[in-house]
């Protein structure tokens, strides 16, 4: 009959709009789940680089100082390269997002520089040669109001002091 | 003579209640939604007066500006509602020596205020009165001399015994706000020391922005403050004379120190101390200069704040496994948690009375000023933000200053900071006008006693 053709026309026309506009959905939210997994950013955006392949920084959860694989990995690049380049002392710097009190991120980035000190230790830097400050929510990296640019501020970063 | 008695006796009756007509009293431990009607007259002085002060200070007339800082703080306190200028019937000086109270009834007013200034051998001599308009009766006359550049303290000096008269609780007018003042794009905020009187007034800037500053606080003695320096890329806690200016660093301390505040008596610094991943509580005593540990836990305790007997003290510990308020004798021992609703706690400050501990909370993304019993219990969110933190009692425990911050748009635009007041009843919230962005305030002590 002409009549259920049509519906099943219009029924399999709704049907395919709702895969694409699905489809559509799952690409923007991948877009920023891409970038933090875990509370933890995973993103590029704001890296820098102590030397080829060297990331400068790792990043952490909301009022974490537990380093993740990732992380871990990041250190271990940049020990090698201390280790290459004995003569190079680093400063770590940590820091906190804004959506906490300011005295406790002062602290909670010192807790995190240390975290990443005290790998940097295990693979064979001596301590003397990183030092360790805190900027809490002083110094963000990104002046946005959106977890995004929180996850990008919750950072410990080194930095070549000579 | 039992009709003489018995007449007596109705003449004594009918009497009686008029004479005991209760003086004036305003309730501050309520939310004011009616606040008392008043008028504050200007004060009085001569023309020849007027002409000098004109000369040493500047300003027209200087009994009318007096009055002026009286009405601004009595209104801003909520409790009272002073009346327009234009209504009043009486000249100043004819009020000061004897108010025609039907007059004063008459535009409403239910107390008012008189005075007179004089400029005599260099300095400013004031008198000033209070008066119940419906009893028809003085309540109060006080007269006090100071420096003619001190004008405006003599304004907020009225203010607080005005207050003290009405509502039986010392005021808190005759104080000032230290804070950070701000500007600049988030990611490279100027900050600097400020410090103001708590009228926004007298504003001066008491280090130049080259380096990071932050959470100033007073030595209730109110000559000193201890605050956060990032000088020379350390961040450590440093003492400022604040007529001196002269800076110094509290210890030789190893690592980063921060959190500053003074113990009651002013003769001790309260701080935390990082060091490898680990904050811990000290204290520094500014005579001999010895140093005690007073927490020694792997978790993060920061933010200490004494009783005011100096007996306790409040801190903010993550020991539990997130930020909660604790309190422990000021010896360290007996540490107990106090905080133990939903969410994150932060900041903890003991009120000056003794009675209460105020707080930040943090819970499901929205920031809370709240305020608890000293034991946990009867905890009360005062006010709820995107963002805002650090309350500071004034001086008389009634009123909570703190500061907010806005969202960045999607440009990065839209963000200020600013200080915000209000009182312990949780009303009469209010923005605490500074000529910056502003951040981190604490209330000094009353100026004069």
């Amino acid at each position: 009959m002409k009549f259920s053709k049509n519906y099943k026309n219009i029924f399999l026309a709704m049907f395919l709009s709702f895969l694409l506009s699905a489809c559509a959905t799952q690409t923007s939210t991948k877009k920023i789940d891409s970038q933090i997994q875990g509370d933890v950013y995973t993103g590029t955006d704001t890296v820098e680089y102590l030397a080829d392949g060297v990331p400068d920084r790792v990043f952490f959860a909301t009022n974490e100082s537990v380093l993740t694989t990732a992380s871990r990995e990041t250190l271990r690049k940049q020990a090698a390269w201390l280790r290459k380049n004995p003569d190079v002392t680093v400063v770590l710097e940590g820091h906190a997002d804004e959506r906490g009190t300011r005295e406790y991120n002062l602290a909670l980035g010192e807790r995190r520089a240390n975290a990443a000190k005290d790998y940097l230790m295990t693979y064979g830097i001596s301590s003397s040669r990183a030092s360790v400050i805190s900027y809490g929510k002083e110094r963000p990296v990104d002046s946005g109001s959106n977890p995004l640019a929180w996850s990008k501020n919750r950072r410990s970063v080194t930095v070549k002091a000579n | 003579m039992k009709n003489k008695i018995r007449l007596l006796f109705a003449i004594l009756l009918i009497l009686f209640p008029f004479k005991s007509l209760a003086l004036i009293e305003v309730d501050i431990t309520r939310g004011n939604l009616s606040p008392l009607p008043l008028a504050v007259s200007s004060l009085s002085s001569s023309e020849n007066d007027k002409e000098a002060l004109q000369k040493e200070l500047d300003i027209k007339d200087i009994g009318l500006e007096i009055s002026k800082i009286v009405e601004n703080n009595l209104k801003k306190s909520g409790l009272f509602n002073p009346l327009s200028k234009d209504a009043f019937l009486q000249k100043p000086d004819i009020a000061h020596l004897k108010p025609r109270f039907e007059d004063w009834a008459l535009i409403k007013a239910q107390a008012l205020i008189t005075g007179k200034v004089n400029f005599q051998d260099e300095k400013l001599r004031v008198e000033f009165r209070l008066w119940d308009v419906l009893a028809g009766k003085e309540m109060l006359a006080l007269a006090f001399t100071t420096v003619p550049k001190n004008w405006r303290r003599v304004g907020h000096i009225i203010s607080d015994k005005v207050y003290k008269r009405l509502t039986g609780e010392k005021g808190y007018f005759d104080t000032r706000i230290i804070y950070v003042s701000e500007k600049g794009p988030k990611t490279q905020r100027i900050k600097k020391l400020a410090i103001m009187d708590q009228d926004g007034f007298n504003t001066k800037y008491l280090t130049l922005g080259n380096e990071l500053v932050l959470t100033p606080r007073f030595n209730p003695t109110n000559q000193m403050v201890t605050y956060l320096s990032y000088f020379k890329n350390l961040p450590r806690v440093y003492l400022l004379d604040i007529e001196t200016g002269m800076q110094e660093v509290v210890g030789d301390f190893p690592g980063m120190t921060f959190a500053p505040r003074f113990s009651p008596d002013g003769k001790k610094i309260i701080m935390s101390f990082a060091m490898d991943g680990n904050s811990d509580i000290y204290t520094m005593d500014l005579e001999n200069r010895i140093v005690e540990r007073i927490t020694n836990h792997p978790s993060i305790d920061t933010s200490p704040s004494y009783s005011p007997d100096g007996k306790y003290i409040t801190f903010n510990s993550d020991r539990s496994g997130y930020q909660q308020i604790y309190v422990m004798k000021s010896d360290g021992t007996k540490v107990k948690r106090i905080s133990f609703g939903k969410g994150l706690y932060g900041t903890p400050v003991w009120s000056p009375r003794g009675d209460l501990i105020a707080f930040t909370k943090l819970h499901k993304g929205k920031f809370y000023i709240g305020v608890m019993r000293t034991n946990g219990k009867g905890e009360r969110l005062l006010t709820e933000n995107y963002y805002q933190e650090a309350p500071s009692w004034s001086p008389n425990g009634r009123v909570l200053i703190f500061y907010r911050e806005t969202k960045t748009d999607s440009k990065g635009e839209g963000f200020s900071a600013k200080l915000w007041s209000i009182d312990l009843t949780g009303y009469n919230e209010r923005l605490v006008e500074t000529e910056t962005d502003a951040s981190d305030p604490s209330w000094s002590s009353l100026l004069s006693n």
